[in-house]
């Protein structure tokens, strides 16, 4: 069987990758254990700073035909319970679970010596590692802290810097998504001596408004605030801020991935764009933690497949298949084959090429003057129905015309029926930078 | 005689709904998983061509207003077809999902969702407006294709009268359709929302109280929707005994009447739907046994095989190759039948076998051996073809061989369902409706 376990940020033990993120599955040392005992390899802590109020009603949700928070956004800040009461479950939780890896998630205000104090305590109490809040986009951000120092390239440096100066455990750095380039600031925290970074954190977001009362959600006695967004919504975007921090030579930093992550499939994701471990918040908030049983099983049984041993066989496989668009092959032709025995006749490939995209799948229109009646044994000649598509319902592909954009297959409800198959154009590779010249 | 006094606490009781209704959530859930396929196969397998993904979209989008609206476009009656429509042989019977190893999309309970959503709302309809040249056209029958063509050309602002002989409008939706499917006060809420339009309504025997003649003076179309009128005779000797009551009359009467007699051993002779609907009232109002004794087999039965299951499931037994000779007291006398081989139309004709009679012991005989077909006044006064003794037209346009006169549904059909009455009508509306403006142009 393939191991799971990980060494993290030079030094962060945890028998599988898969760490809640810090939020509020691990708000208290009691959640954190039974999360242990579900199956997570590590938790980083919410948030510990100088207790906060939080407003009543504090998340909201995007929903999607008919499945529920297909994106969640919230409004809750940092921890709200004393720091000595955080810092005691932490204690008590590492000497209950001396081989899972517990973070301890930091917040105070941009002062030399608060940092230092929280730093020195929170290892003290046992954190294997700590992680800086520099991501949280709402309410902190409105005091000079979370996203407000993320998203300042001098802050996150000079703060990473102060806590470089006593801790003795790893140091990652939580990025903010809410910049125009995440690197600029991933740069930074290498600059301060981060051994690792977190990202993303949410997104600034405002879900939707009731269209009766016309208050945003969440709704906070008839007014709202925008809020954080996460959830499976968000995963192509945390994908590719990860990619752009993973690739940069500039960074070279060991990245937790998080965004959207619900199962092994995500992990996997994120793992071969370069993560060393993943976080996970939203589908355990909607499920529980039981769901780490098929993340661990599911990324072991694939592993397995592929004939990976180790978290490092695979990890970052997937960078070297990122570059820029003007490195792609102008010559590599595809189109799309639709496979009339598997063909229901539902004629979205149809409508969806014709309005928004190339016009070149086709239907050959039915007989309209028909009379439609209900066919009734006594009174006509019943044809028994074979089970299988009207030949006039299945599509066509002019191929000579088709340029290969997927649509067709992308909103096909079939498994198997359109398929992308390649086309011998007879020429040799060339990029947009060969064919013109330009350098690359 | 008003819908007040119709005996709906019995009914209710004794004949609970069939489909229960979907509650918002579930109506949200099913209303998703319709693949909203283009130029869906649902919509042509409609005979009223209701758009049948966008309804369902938007139930979806949380437009349910929207949704009642674009069924009641293409069909004033979504509420009843909602009930009572075989959708497996229609609708659902052609969604895609077939095909996909799934469950097609539960588009009459999606339908009737919608309707429910809209008559909750004490609803009405406006008629369009006024016509250059205005025009005056006569329904005669109050049923679903009445309703169909009269709410059609309201729609283009045409005046239009409905001329009914029964006591309450509807047709069969009020009187013949079996309880458990629709309710008379539902097929009424549906004549309301047709008169909401403006449509007015004559409970007049034309040929009667009103005369032929009145009507070619007073209107300029006139559209017979009369249906099959009664059943058709047994032809046996004890046929006249007060213990034989037909399948429609017997319907009508346990539908509107709170004192409906039945047998302890109940027999009824057919083998059609409407036989089916008669047997299961007869159990549901208190008979011990009920006899279906059909005179071809299960598979020559015109009966959809739901309609069949949902019977024995009832409790109703069947008798196959037995066809009725007398009517005894407390007892029908049957012969055994056998198959010949099967004739140009490709029907197997039954055939009596010599001294194989048997009487079968019962106490009350309902005859359900289809509709008799009562034209013969149209025919003979108005040179209104007949075919087999149904209306004859020209089927896209409803159209007789008297110019003024259309017809659909039932009489001209040979009876067949609520949502092909109403796509009678609406198509011999919208033919008026291209007449009268080309003779303006």
């Amino acid at each position: 069987m393939p191991d799971l376990s990980t060494v993290f940020a030079g030094g962060i033990r945890c028998p599988n990758p898969f760490w809640l993120a810090s939020g509020p599955p691990t708000n208290c040392g009691d959640q954190v254990m039974r999360a242990f005992d579900a199956g997570w390899g590590g938790a980083v802590w919410k948030t510990i700073g100088e207790p906060i109020v939080n407003v009543s009603s504090r998340y909201s949700s995007v929903d999607w035909n008919g499945q529920r928070m297909m994106g969640l956004n919230n409004i809750e800040l940092i921890t709200d319970r004393p720091i000595e009461t955080n810092l005691r479950e932490i204690a008590e939780v590492k000497k209950r679970y001396p081989k899972h890896a517990v973070i301890a998630s930091l917040m105070v205000e941009s002062k030399r010596e608060t940092w230092h104090d929280i730093v020195k305590r929170s290892e003290d109490a046992g954190a294997d590692g700590l992680e800086l809040n520099f991501g949280c986009p709402h309410g902190m951000s409105e005091r000079g802290m979370g996203s407000a120092v993320g998203q300042v390239p001098e802050y996150t440096t000079m703060i990473t810097e102060w806590v470089k100066e006593v801790a003795r455990t790893p140091l990652l750095v939580k990025l903010t998504p809410n910049v125009t380039d995440i690197r600029a600031v991933a740069r930074a925290a290498r600059r301060g001596g981060a051994d690792g970074l977190s990202a993303i954190n949410t997104i600034n977001s405002i879900t939707g408004i009731d269209l009766d009362t016309f208050t945003p959600r969440p709704n906070v006695g008839g007014a709202s605030a925008h809020g954080g967004y996460c959830g499976p919504a968000v995963k192509p975007i945390a994908l590719h801020l990860v990619q752009q921090i993973a690739s940069d030579p500039e960074v070279g930093l060991p990245i937790s991935g998080i965004g959207g992550i619900c199962g092994w499939r995500e992990a996997a994701e994120f793992i071969l764009l370069g993560c060393g471990t993943v976080q996970v918040c939203t589908a355990a908030m909607h499920y529980g933690y039981r769901i780490v049983e098929d993340m661990i099983d599911g990324l072991k049984t694939w592993m397995d497949e592929k004939g990976f041993a180790t978290i490092n066989d695979f990890q970052g496989r997937s960078l070297p298949k990122i570059t820029d668009w003007k490195n792609l092959d102008l010559n590599y032709k595809i189109v799309a084959r639709i496979h009339g025995d598997k063909c229901i006749g539902c004629e979205l490939c149809y409508i969806a090429c014709w309005d928004g995209a190339h016009q070149c799948i086709h239907v050959d229109a039915g007989d309209r003057s028909a009379i439609t009646v209900t066919p009734i044994a006594k009174l006509d000649s019943l044809r028994e129905g074979d089970g299988k598509t009207p030949p006039e319902r299945i599509p066509r592909v002019d191929e000579a015309e088709c340029v290969g954009c997927n649509l067709c297959w992308l909103v096909c409800p079939v498994e198997g029926c359109i398929t992308m198959e390649q086309i011998d154009t007879g020429k040799p590779r060339e990029s947009w930078t060969e064919r013109t010249g330009a350098a690359s | 005689m008003s819908a007040e006094a119709l005996p709906l606490a019995r009914n209710l009781e004794r004949f609970p709904e069939l489909h229960p209704p979907l509650d918002a959530q579930a109506a949200l859930v099913e209303a998703n998983r319709c693949l909203y396929c283009y130029d869906a196969p649902c919509a042509a397998a409609c005979p009223t061509h209701i758009d049948v993904p966008r309804f369902i979209k938007k139930i979806a989008s949380g437009n349910l207003r929207g949704s009642a609206l674009t069924i009641l476009d293409a069909n004033i009656l979504g509420l009843s077809c909602s009930r009572v429509c075989p959708v497996d042989v229609l609708c659902e019977g052609s969604c895609v999902l077939h095909r996909y190893n799934q469950k097609p999309i539960e588009i009459g309970l999606l339908q009737r969702h919608a309707m429910d959503a809209f008559y909750a709302k004490s609803p009405f309809l406006a008629a369009g407006p006024r016509p250059e040249a205005p025009a005056r056209v006569a329904c005669i029958g109050g049923g679903p294709a009445s309703l169909a063509c009269a709410a059609e050309l309201r729609r283009h602002g045409y005046a239009v009268t409905v001329f009914d002989d029964r006591p309450l409008p509807g047709g069969l939706n009020t009187y013949g359709v079996a309880e458990y499917k629709l309710r008379p006060s539902d097929s009424l809420r549906e004549v309301e929302l047709v008169r909401s339009l403006g449509v007015e309504f004559r409970q007049a025997e034309v040929g009667a109280a009103v005369s032929l003649d009145s009507l070619d003076q007073n209107f300029d179309f006139i559209f017979v929707g009369v249906g099959l009128g009664a059943m058709e005779r047994l032809g046996i000797p004890g046929e006249d005994r007060p213990e034989v009551v037909d399948a429609l009359r017997f319907i009508a009467h346990y539908k509107t009447s709170h004192e409906t007699h039945v047998g302890r051993i109940v027999v009824v002779i057919g083998g059609g739907n409407t036989a089916i609907d008669a047997a299961n009232a007869a159990r549901r109002l208190g008979a011990e046994e009920v006899h279906v004794f059909y005179r071809r087999t299960e598979k020559e039965m015109p009966a959809f095989p739901f309609e069949y299951e949902h019977a024995k499931v009832e409790g109703v037994q069947f008798h196959w190759l037995a066809q009725p000779v007398e009517i005894l007291d407390r007892a029908v006398k049957f012969s055994a039948t056998r198959l010949a081989a099967p004739d140009a139309s490709g029907r197997r004709k039954a055939e009596a076998l010599p001294g194989s009679e048997f009487a079968f012991v019962c106490d009350m005989v309902i005859p359900a051996v289809g509709q008799g077909r009562l034209m013969k006044l149209l025919a003979k006064s108005r040179g209104i073809g007949l075919d087999n003794g149904l209306i004859a037209v020209d089927r896209p346009t409803g159209r007789t061989a008297h110019a003024k006169y259309y017809a659909g549904g039932d009489c001209v059909n040979g009876g067949r369902e609520v949502v092909d009455a109403v796509a009678d009508g609406k198509r011999a509306a919208l033919a008026m409706v291209r007449r009268l403006e080309i003779s303006r142009a």
